[in-house]
């Protein structure tokens, strides 16, 4: 019987350990905590061009995440994209005449979408659509436009 | 030749139809199984995942280490050496973790279970226990297919934990990159999806691995040399299959 | 004995009819036809490779005849389901070559193995009944041994043991004299007959060990090319004037059986002449 409880306390412990070292990766090595509002409301904005947007990029505002991008579609009827973001309930005071750009982060980082405030009393809600866009800054474009001696504005509306 | 080769071909598809049948017929006994020997699993547990920790711990500590120095060897050109921590996360929690996981369990726990069915075979064991009206799916194969199922995902966790922990070490340690970085780096990159494919993977290897070494053991030919075989067989299937498997689950955690 | 002639009432429990059983091309059983009789030991010999452990394998419905009935105590085995398989297997109690006692229980476990597996009853109660069958075999002290530091001749005594542990109807013994040394064989010889006599069981003896079935067996069947050769009590046997009986009951090198394995010509082959 002084086996048996031997086998039975070593699986016990070796169950914990493994318990304890997936909560471990769930909480300590992911950033769950970076955005995980429940309760969002969805703003939709227009981009000429999205770069390397991808869907789950965040949006931020300030430089603290505020929402992620949930969809990017081509509209054919108007010719330009359309992102879908979701943004935390909590942040449902964004003026409805703030920007959006398409930024990068550091030189060789992943793409997101930056909130600039504007100054309107109105604010953003669900299904509203954020109307100044600037557009994912292309390198070569860029470069081929230095060349030609055009400055590179590249901006729309 | 042709011929040859259709030959192999339909063994190998009646084969895999006898282990697919095998695994139905295991899964069928399942709650059975759970309610009425619930101390044989927990025996199979301690003797599959308690008896591994060491070896997993210790390639873990090493694996995250390796990681680390990788990393930053490649990583310090771009100036981009605080991504030492997220290129860790990434390797161990969605692949190295899994992979080498059931790697090292097919070769410590994996073939201790089909020499352990053979040999039982060949002593007689198993149809001594039919002449006892008790089958040996119930009281010998069962209890050490879920002990093991159950054992993968935990063992996983502590690789990928351990693994980490080495990274850590050597990275912020070793190699002075800031602690902060490494870690929020970390996990401003990695979320749970990441960590769910991880354990899908460790869910569906410690399947495959289980049945491997059971199913060998249990149609090992019941000689020394059989048995030795079906060992040696459940390594080399094991690592096939996992490798295969970790394949369409990354490229569909991909889409 | 009187008790052996009261206990043999002319009624078979085991019917063995025109039993045909083969593995892959070679035939093993061609016809067989053999009667197990309550209460007597009933002992299967024949040469190496006449299929007597398959015999025994078909019996129990570890494996299923081509065509042929085998019938035990009354009822044909052949379409029984799984419980009702089992059901019957716990009316017998084998005993294997070399005991297959469970390697990851001890002694007394192995022996507890049935009852726990098929009672509820109380672990005093097993205790008792565990310990009234090791001290029949003799071996009561070494519960708390595992199998592993058992002699071989002990493991069949812990095996016997565990088969009785049931008190099964039938006990079946798969060569249980091989490898074993004098005393042991003396043992197990004397067990074999004071368990078929005490528990009023019936007994099925595979062996090829000629003498010490004399000693124990009431009536025995020697099989040769998947037929039964001879049949009878031990003296009739010995009696018995066919060739095969006479060279394998007298051990003779040659004979029936041919000592050479079938090969081309001798002289031949050594010259080389069949190379193409």
């Amino acid at each position: 019987m002084k086996k048996t409880r031997t086998v039975e306390l070593g699986a016990g412990l070796f169950a914990l350990l493994g318990i304890g070292a997936l909560f471990f990766l769930t909480t300590q090595a992911t950033g769950g905590d970076d955005f995980a509002a429940k309760e969002v409301y969805t703003v939709q904005a227009r981009f000429d061009n999205v770069g390397s947007l991808k869907p789950r990029a965040p949006v931020s505002m300030s430089g603290v995440t505020i929402g992620r991008v949930t969809k990017i579609e081509f509209d054919p009827d108007v010719l330009n994209a359309v992102v879908t973001m979701s943004i935390d309930k909590r942040y449902d005071r964004i003026p409805d005449d703030s920007d959006a750009s398409i930024l990068t982060a550091g030189l060789l980082g992943s793409q997101y979408v930056g909130l600039q405030a504007g100054g309107s009393d109105f604010y953003l809600e669900d299904g509203s659509e954020v109307l100044f866009t600037q557009s994912a800054v292309v390198l070569e474009n860029l470069i081929g436009k230095f060349l030609v001696g055009n400055s590179g504005k590249d901006d729309d509306e | 030749m042709p011929r040859e080769l259709w030959i192999t071909f339909v063994e190998f598809v009646r084969t895999f139809g006898a282990l697919t049948l095998f695994l139905v017929e295991l899964l069928i006994q399942v709650p059975r199984v759970f309610v009425r020997r619930f101390r044989l699993i927990v025996a199979q547990v301690y003797n599959a995942g308690s008896l591994s920790l060491v070896i997993i711990m210790v390639c873990g500590a090493f694996v995250g280490g390796v990681l680390a120095l990788q990393g930053y060897a490649n990583l310090t050109r771009f100036n981009a050496e605080d991504a030492v921590g997220i290129f860790a996360g990434f390797a161990l929690i969605k692949e190295l973790g899994p992979v080498i996981t059931a790697l090292l369990f097919a070769g410590r726990a994996g073939t201790a279970l089909a020499s352990e069915i053979g040999l039982m075979k060949a002593t007689d064991q198993l149809s001594a226990m039919e002449m006892m009206a008790v089958d040996p799916i119930r009281r010998v194969v069962l209890p050490r297919f879920l002990g093991g199922v159950i054992a993968m995902p935990l063992l996983t966790a502590v690789f990928s934990m351990i693994g980490l922990l080495g990274a850590h070490m050597v990275g912020v340690m070793l190699l002075s990159i800031d602690v902060g970085a490494f870690w929020q780096q970390m996990q401003s990159t990695l979320d749970l999806r990441d960590v769910s494919e991880g354990i899908l993977k460790s869910v569906v290897f410690g399947v495959i691995a289980s049945l491997l070494a059971v199913w060998e053991g249990y149609n090992a030919i019941p000689t020394a040399e059989g048995v030795s075989r079906a060992t040696t067989r459940t390594v080399v299937l094991t690592a096939i299959a996992v490798l295969i498997t970790d394949f369409m689950i990354t490229a569909w955690f991909l889409r | 004995m009187l008790r052996r002639e009261m206990n043999a009432p002319r009624d078979n429990i085991v019917e063995i009819r025109d039993l045909h059983f083969s593995r892959g091309a070679r035939k093993i059983f061609d016809g067989l036809n053999v009667d197990i009789k309550r209460g007597q030991v009933t002992a299967i010999m024949g040469p190496s490779g006449t299929g007597k452990t398959t015999l025994l394998r078909l019996i129990t419905r570890q494996l299923r005849p081509d065509h042929g009935t085998i019938v035990v105590d009354g009822v044909d085995i052949a379409n029984l389901n799984k419980a009702e398989l089992y059901k019957l297997r716990k009316r017998f109690g084998m005993l294997f070559q070399n005991g297959a006692l469970l390697t990851d229980l001890s002694v007394f476990e192995n022996v507890a193995f049935p009852l726990r597996e098929h009672t509820n009853l109380s672990n005093r109660l097993i205790r008792h009944v565990v310990l009234t069958k090791l001290h029949a075999v003799g071996l009561r002290g070494a519960a708390d041994m595992m199998p592993g530091e058992l002699s071989g001749g002990m493991a069949r005594r812990v095996a016997l043991a565990r088969a009785m542990a049931t008190d099964p109807d039938i006990l079946i013994y798969d060569e249980p004299f091989v490898g074993l040394d004098p005393i042991s064989m003396g043992v197990i010889v004397r067990l074999v007959r004071r368990m078929n006599d005490a528990l009023g069981i019936s007994s099925i003896l595979v062996s090829h060990d000629v003498d010490e079935i004399s000693t124990v067996s009431d009536c025995s069947y020697l099989l040769s090319d998947g037929k039964v050769a001879a049949s009878g009590s031990p003296d009739e046997l010995n009696r018995a004037s066919s060739e095969l009986v006479r060279q394998f009951m007298h051990g003779m090198a040659d004979g029936p059986v041919a000592f050479h394995f079938a090969a081309p010509d001798y002289a031949e082959q050594l010259l080389g002449r069949d190379s193409e």
